[in-house]
């Protein structure tokens, strides 16, 4: 196992889709609830605590080696907007084809047979991430980094906003997505013995709702 | 029978209170309730009902969960039965002499045929209260289900207390929702920010679960900026709404069960 | 031996020749260029040279619409199962380039839903001088300018000029009006891209988009021989 594949895992140039997607801060942006750096930081806090706790959750229990199929069930039941389902699988069957290419795997070959048109992301995740040798905590550092690190960057894209703002602003929620990450990992250990349930299900309303807004847009810059 | 929680275990302990339903069919059109036990603060009563089905309103709650109270309702819906349970006004959670937070559990199961309503008056969140709900509807495939939560962050003027509610919801044993709202001081940050409450200070959900919702789910929609309906991952709707405040809330969800197709 | 290894599993992963079913996948052609130079217009002219005798496809890189696609789609140039939008983002050349997942997704969808097919096109949204097709992504690409964009351009170079398969030099219909030289056109290509091949074309008369559609049939005979 090598710490650096991480670093691969985690890089945001890694070709997996999610330059097109801004996890719900398009959305934010047109309904003003994110106008600047400020409001970008409060967005991504929410959006860490509920949305990046749960992928964290689905992630580190997928690299702990639960049954990924139960999983997918598990993240479908936590995310209530269609919308968000097939950007989560859209984005699932994305990273699964990066994923087998750059760390080819027995298990991400199955998971591509069970779900030909996508797993949910954080799934296919946390078994990118046993792929490349790492661990449940990497996995989840994955999930609650992307689940801040994708709005920050779409953001400084729709507002102009300054890219040392928004970075500042991931910098300062990094201890907050340490406290995420050991939840999230603590949760899928449970689960791996007392069954699904004890995976995190934080919601975040308007994202939901505002994911459903976000689709029904004519013309829109990002995916979802 | 409501006993102190934890009874024995010293001062400070909260209430526990368990209530239970439990609707049959009485093998004439109608439903009988062979079970409807209250406790102490969970009062139960039936009430004249408007169609074949039971009806039952939870008249006590109001006062209570405060801090270290422990109250569960237990319903049971049998096969071809059909039960409606309101509430006959909000439930306010209030801080307590007890340390810790209360817990307000909510154990619902519906079998094949039997048709249940659950649709309670709000939940009103007050300063200085931490409550945790949890509630989790069993439902057979078969089974039919109307459920509405609605959360209300504080009193008029007031800062809310702090609030945690999870809702599972599970169709012959799949997990078709999952969701737990967290808000209030003390909740993980953001709670109020723009992904998740944005200031609005009431919050709901209204499920509606039927089996004919498998093979024709209905189409995602949206009423205003605040509410979305959506198709979940299995024979379910879901409506999602965010409001200023109680009645507004109530409308939307209202606006929006209006907008499903009818049965 | 790279191909060998994947034929089995589930799905290709970029540039594999075979689909998974051993089946030999269509040529994927790509169609980069700036705004405005006529990426569009040139892909409907192809469909409509080329449907007759070719089962063909085609994903359009919308920036912030699905303009691109809608506008095939108005213009019937190909059955609606047959043309895709991939969302990019605000950012067309990654999705080409950098990040190709979700393009690949969209080829694999069409051929899945409609194929086999002989050639897809993928257009790219308007971008700059610098954008080009990853090679994981299409097997051949066109770059299309035009003379309303400046005479200066192809001495200007850059990797879409320089590099492209392909060159496009459209709207030579415009020369005259725009006061663009295409002489001192033709002669920057030749030193930009030696032996590489430039074709002048106006959709609005002569031969149209015959030129471009010979080099698209010697592309595909190539591909299938």
């Amino acid at each position: 196992m090598s710490r650096a594949a991480l670093l691969v895992l985690a890089d945001g140039r890694f070709p997996a889709g999610g330059h097109a997607h801004s996890g719900g801060a398009e959305a934010a942006v047109r309904a003003g609830r994110i106008s600047g750096a400020a409001s970008l930081e409060d967005f991504c806090r929410g959006r860490l605590h509920t949305a990046g706790l749960v992928a964290a959750g689905l992630s580190a229990a997928a690299a702990l080696g639960i049954d990924p199929v139960a999983l997918d069930r598990a993240a479908d039941a936590r995310t209530p907007s269609p919308a968000l389902r097939v950007a989560a699988r859209k984005l699932g069957r994305q990273l699964l084809r990066a994923a087998r290419a750059t760390w080819p795997s027995a298990e991400l070959d199955a998971l591509g047979r069970e779900f030909p048109k996508g797993a949910h992301q954080p799934v296919v995740l946390g078994l990118a991430a046993r792929a490349a040798g790492l661990g449940p905590v990497d996995a989840a550092y994955c999930a609650a980094y992307e689940s801040v690190s994708g709005p920050a960057s779409a953001t400084v894209r729709l507002l102009s906003l300054d890219p040392f703002d928004a970075t500042g602003a991931l910098a300062r929620l990094a201890p907050e997505a340490d406290r995420v990450v050991d939840r999230a990992v603590e949760a899928a250990r449970r689960a791996a013995d007392e069954g699904l349930d004890a995976l995190p299900a934080g919601s975040a309303p308007l994202l939901e709702i505002g994911a459903e807004v976000h689709a029904a847009w004519p013309v829109r810059l990002f995916a979802s | 029978m409501s006993v102190p929680a934890g009874a024995g275990a010293g001062a400070g302990a909260g209430v526990r209170s368990v209530a239970r339903i439990v609707a049959r069919a009485d093998g004439r059109g109608g439903t009988s309730l062979p079970v409807l036990e209250s406790d102490g603060p969970l009062a139960l009563r039936r009430t004249r009902s408007a169609g074949t089905g039971a009806r039952v309103m939870l008249v006590g709650a109001m006062s209570g969960p405060l801090g270290g109270d422990h109250f569960t309702v237990e319903g049971r819906v049998e096969e071809e039965a059909r039960l409606s349970v309101g509430s006959a006004a909000a439930t306010i959670a209030l801080p307590g002499q007890a340390k810790g937070e209360a817990r307000y559990d909510v154990r619902l199961d519906v079998a094949d045929g039997g048709e249940l309503h659950w649709l309670p008056e709000q939940l009103i969140s007050a300063q200085g209260s931490d409550l945790r709900v949890s509630t989790r509807v069993e439902l057979a495939t078969t089974a039919r289900l109307v459920l509405r939560e609605e959360q209300v962050l504080g009193r008029v003027g007031e800062e809310p207390g702090r609030l945690t509610s999870r809702l599972t919801v599970r169709v012959a044993g799949q997990a078709v929702l999952d969701q737990e709202l967290a808000c209030g001081p003390g909740a993980p940050g953001g709670w109020d920010g723009p992904a998740v409450l944005a200031g609005h200070r009431a919050v709901g959900q209204l499920l509606v679960v039927r089996p004919e919702f498998a093979a024709t789910p209905v189409a995602a929609g949206l009423l205003g900026e605040g509410a979305s309906v959506v198709p979940l991952a299995g024979p379910a709707a879901l409506v999602t709404a965010v409001a200023p405040d109680a009645l507004r809330l109530r409308r939307l969800l209202d606006e929006a069960l209006a907008s499903l197709p009818r049965t | 031996m790279h191909l060998e290894h994947h034929r089995d599993t589930p799905t290709a992963l970029s540039a594999d020749a075979h689909r998974p079913d051993g089946i030999r996948r269509a040529l994927r052609i790509g169609l980069g260029g700036p705004v405005g130079s006529g990426k569009t217009a040139t892909v409907a002219a192809l469909c409509r040279a080329l449907r007759d005798e070719l089962s063909l496809a085609v994903v359009t890189n919308d920036i912030y619409t699905r303009e691109d696609a809608e506008f095939l789609l108005r213009e019937a140039v190909l059955p609606p199962e047959r043309i895709t939008a991939v969302e990019t983002g605000a950012c067309p050349h990654t999705a080409i380039r950098d990040d190709i997942s979700a393009n690949l997704e969209a080829v694999e969808d069409l051929e899945d839903a409609v194929g086999p097919l002989d050639l897809v096109l993928v257009e790219s949204g308007g971008d700059n001088l610098t954008a080009t097709f990853s090679k994981g992504l299409v097997d051949a690409q066109i770059f299309v300018i035009d003379v309303a964009g400046g005479d200066d351009i192809p001495r200007k170079g850059g990797p879409g000029v320089t590099t492209a398969d392909l060159l496009v030099v459209n709207k030579t219909d415009l020369a005259p009006y725009v006061g663009s030289d295409l002489a001192r056109m033709a002669a920057d290509a030749k030193a930009q891209r030696a032996e590489l091949p430039v074709v002048f074309q106006s959709l609005r008369g002569g031969t149209g988009v015959a030129d471009v559609a010979v080099w698209v049939r010697a592309q595909l005979s190539a591909w299938t021989a």
